[in-house]
């Protein structure tokens, strides 16, 4: 017989989880509709091995294996692996990266809720460092086609025709290899990938990203303070150094709307588990994601700085949250003073 | 005539479904006498009270049974006239399904008061009010029966701005102090006025949550009437939004006057003081018509095909107030407060007692089994709705760790109890239940902690005092010998005065040897194993001897005794 509360609210973390995987369908909507099935093909495959490798873990481990397979944490981490990933990959790197984030980065440090680097990010660490241009390649807008993209994932691999850097990529390439005189709106003018604000078909895919954070937002499964002081800080850091130098740091609406910027304010950064607790910490750890992000897109040698980020930041989350815990009731300016 | 009272909010809460409807259908009903009273003598936070009475004597209706034990503890009366049977251990209504001593009585039927005399409190010094209250056994009828009396001190400033009467009753399916106020709101008003006099309170605020219309419009119209009466308008009506926990003593004083009284200060350090309705009505009882506290409301609810409210006396059983409510035959367990915090009863033949504001049945299907317990995914749902801004998956983390002193470093002890991390947690961890373990263990560790220490410390007494023994029998034996050998050999000196020998330079040496050997009995009392110690050794013997003369420091005054 259980002790009060006797009567619990319906919530579950599957119906957590199952929501986050419907707040992605709008940007896998405009993914499709941009850059073909692939990404469907990817999804599939990334779900397929991370529910296996998360049977075999939870079997492993001597867990009850039907509780935790339906939680829906494993697909999660599933599908920010295939969205993080080039859709035209080889199914094997999404595969080790899919195993790679459940049974390292998740279960042997504990499984659901234990660990302390956010699995998604840990695959796409350890594949960009280990595979960096099997990472770089991604389909050109417009070619949607099917068998070419079903052939790159399973087959033979002819990409020339069908794969381009990101705009993100591209950006840094010319700007740091080219010759001096490259400039920002140099690229961005010449590039046909780059559309009106982010990289042609990515700033529809983000703005798919938007909606379903919205969705979260109103689900209060997320709070406001991740997705806003990583998005705030972005824009302040990138729009400073734009206003400084335009012709060699890119402004910030491309900043925001390009590479995973929007995926990770609502999806990736708002990871309870490995991220910060308290409103205050949130803040912090999402602004420290966006400012290193910003360096290592803007400095670094990789196309897109998040994982990394998210990973540094992972490292001091605890520290953060130990020194942002709030004034518990009463404890607030010695509690004789109402502070509404 | 109502200003319109700013109000404040408080972080958190959960809003879950009230149930609160068919209990409140009926008038309040008597509950039939049963036939055996069972009355608990320990109602009340504190010391339990002393029992008066024997099995064979006869009692009346309101007779003291027990009496107020110690500093803090609260009087206990015969709920009717009529014989003791026994005055032994019988299970009590608590989820731990301890015993307790108990007054049997069986009623005579004839319902007999004893003689009933008003209490002049406005002549009486105000520690005789008290010591009345004590004894007419007046306790906090919110559930947390805190002796009443404790709380009736204006603290320091010697007056209070606000009397807060807390009608809030958050908790879902408990409805005794709604249809109190319905149907006793002047009554209540004139307990408050007392409490108001007593506490030299400048203001009267009743905090009504706002789902309940009929009782704000009833005490409304009292209020009016009693602020007429004074000549003021001391006495207000407050609605406050209905979210639960809004009637936790502390969340009511912060949504009416945005004061929050920290964990273990006295709220009337801050000016105000809080108190229930239903205690309001009991002080009433007992200064105006000279009744002890001997019955309450009790909400009957849940599981049952009609639920109501009846007027109980203490020590009748759950049992027979649950039969007249026609509980459905799937019931399986009888809950003592509300499914927020409520105890589980351990029977249903326990008595109604000062603490039962509601006896909830349950089911099944009312109440179903918590879906198994998964990990804690730092969602952060239980830091949103804690009333005490607390967080509450941290202190999960460290209480399953068995780490308590980080439990409380994250305020374990600011937890009321409310129940809503566990509400609203996804993963179904009954979260309570862990804070509930980390307090007990951290209570039974200090209590042995505190019984170590005393045994450390007359063990080092009874060392201290056997050395001290030592000494003196050492230094007196010394003294006794230099001084025999002293003597003699003055003696022998003043007779052989002429000629200074060779053999008085023998006795004189003799002498000192004497005394030698006697300095160096004395030194032996020391201990003689402190000779070839390591540093790290001696460092430790210091510090053992540094606490040895703070304890010879401390007990000075009993040796002085004991000499």
């Amino acid at each position: 017989m259980n002790n009060s509360p006797y009567f619990l609210k319906p919530a579950s973390v599957q119906s957590v989880m199952l929501r986050v995987l419907l707040a992605l369908l709008p940007g896998i909507a405009a993914y499709v509709w941009f850059f073909g099935a692939a990404i469907l093909v990817q999804i599939a495959l990334a779900s397929v091995t991370a529910l296996a490798a998360e049977a075999v873990m939870l079997k492993l481990r001597g867990k009850p294996l039907m509780l935790f397979l339906g939680d829906g944490s494993a697909l999660v981490t599933a599908w920010l692996i295939a969205l993080t990933f080039p859709p035209i990959a080889p199914w094997w790197l999404t595969v080790v990266g899919v195993l790679a984030a459940i049974v390292v980065a998740k279960h042997l440090y504990g499984g659901l809720g234990q660990n302390p680097f956010n699995p998604a990010m840990v695959a796409f660490a350890l594949m960009i460092v280990a595979y960096p241009s099997l990472m770089s390649q991604w389909p050109a807008v417009g070619i949607t086609d099917f068998a070419p993209q079903w052939n790159a994932i399973f087959g033979a691999r002819q990409l020339d025709a069908m794969t381009m850097a990101t705009p993100l990529d591209a950006l840094r390439t010319a700007l740091h290899t080219a010759d001096a005189r490259a400039t920002v709106a140099g690229v961005l003018g010449h590039e046909a990938m780059f559309g009106n604000i982010g990289g042609k078909g990515w700033e529809w895919v983000a703005a798919g990203y938007v909606l379903g954070g919205v969705y979260l937002l109103q689900q209060r499964i997320v709070t406001w303070h991740m997705p806003a002081a990583f998005l705030a800080t972005l824009l302040a850091v990138s729009g400073a150094f734009s206003l400084y130098d335009a012709a060699h740091f890119a402004g910030p609406s491309f900043h925001i709307f390009t590479g995973g910027a929007m995926l990770g304010a609502f999806f990736i950064v708002t990871d309870p588990v490995s991220g910060c607790t308290t409103p205050r910490g949130k803040l912090i750890f999402a602004a420290g994601i966006a400012l290193l992000t910003w360096i290592i897109r803007t400095f670094g040698a990789y196309p897109d700085g998040i994982a990394f980020a998210v990973l540094l930041m992972n490292i001091a989350a605890p520290l953060i949250d130990m020194y942002t815990q709030p004034p518990v009731f009463g404890h607030k300016g010695k509690g004789r003073t109402p502070d509404e | 005539m109502s200003v319109l009272q700013r109000l404040f909010g408080f972080h958190g809460g959960v809003k879950p479904a009230y149930n609160k409807e068919a209990s409140t259908t009926q008038p309040i009903a008597v509950a039939p006498t049963p036939t055996l009273l069972v009355i608990p003598l320990h109602q009340s936070i504190g010391g339990p009270p002393r029992p008066l009475v024997a099995a064979g004597d006869r009692v009346f209706k309101g007779q003291r049974i027990g009496a107020a034990d110690g500093n803090v503890s609260s009087a206990v009366h015969a709920s009717t006239s009529g014989t003791v049977v026994a005055v032994e251990m019988r299970l009590m209504p608590h989820t731990s399904g301890l015993s307790a001593l108990c007054v049997v009585i069986e009623p005579d039927g004839r319902d007999e008061w004893i003689v009933r005399q008003p209490f002049d409190f406005r002549a009486a010094a105000p520690h005789q009010t008290r010591d009345y209250l004590r004894d007419a056994g007046v306790v906090g009828l919110g559930g947390a029966v805190f002796p009443s009396y404790l709380k009736l001190t204006a603290g320091k400033q010697g007056r209070l701005d606000t009397l807060v009467l807390n009608g809030a009753e958050c908790e879902p399916f408990i409805t005794c102090d709604d249809v109190l106020m319905r149907e006793r709101a002047e009554a209540i008003l004139k307990g408050a006025a007392i409490m108001r006099e007593m506490l030299a309170a400048g203001r009267v605020l009743i905090g009504i949550e706002d789902n309940k219309l009929q009782a704000i419009a009833a005490m409304e119209v009292a209020t009016r009437a009693a602020n007429q009466a004074a000549g003021d308008e001391a006495m207000q009506v407050v609605s406050v939004p209905t979210r639960y926990p809004a009637g936790g003593a502390k969340q009511l004083i912060r949504v009416l006057t945005g004061i929050e009284v920290p964990h273990g200060e006295r709220s009337t350090e801050y000016g105000v003081q809080c108190f229930n309705v239903g205690t309001a009505y009991a002080i009433y009882e007992a200064i105006e018509l000279g009744q002890p506290l001997i019955s309450r409301i009790v909400t009957v609810a849940g599981n049952v095909g009609n639920a109501r409210n009846f007027e109980v006396l203490f020590g009748t059983p759950m049992r027979d107030l649950i039969a007249l409510c026609d509980p459905l035959p799937d019931s399986d367990r009888v809950i003592m407060g509300g499914p927020m915090m409520g105890l589980l009863m351990p029977a249903n033949s326990v008595p109604v007692v000062k603490a039962t504001n509601c006896i909830l049945v349950g089911s099944k299907k009312l109440f179903p089994p918590p879906p198994p317990e998964m990990p804690c995914i730092r969602c952060g749902e239980c830091a949103k709705v804690c009333p005490a801004d607390l967080q509450p998956f941290e202190m999960y983390w460290f209480s399953r760790a068995k780490i308590f002193g980080k439990a409380q470093e994250y305020h374990l002890f600011d937890c009321i109890e409310c129940g809503c991390c566990a509400y609203v947690c996804p993963s179904r961890i009954p979260l309570v239940d862990y804070y509930r373990f980390a307090k007990s263990e951290i209570w039974a560790r200090e209590v042995e902690k505190e019984s170590a220490d005393q045994a450390r410390e007359r063990y080092e007494f009874r060392l201290l005092r056997e050395e001290r023994e030592r000494q003196e029998k050492a230094a007196k034996l010394a003294a006794k010998t230099a001084a025999g050998r002293e003597k003699a050999a003055a003696a022998l000196a003043e007779a052989q005065k002429p000629a200074a020998t060779p053999e008085e330079d023998a006795k004189k040496a003799l002498i000192a040897a004497a005394l030698e050997r006697a300095r160096a009995q004395k030194e032996q009392v020391q201990p003689e194993n402190v000779s070839d110690l390591t540093p790290e050794q001696q460092a430790e013997v210091a510090a053992i001897e540094a606490r040895r003369a703070e304890i010879r420091e401390m007990a000075k005054p009993h040796l002085r005794q004991d000499d």
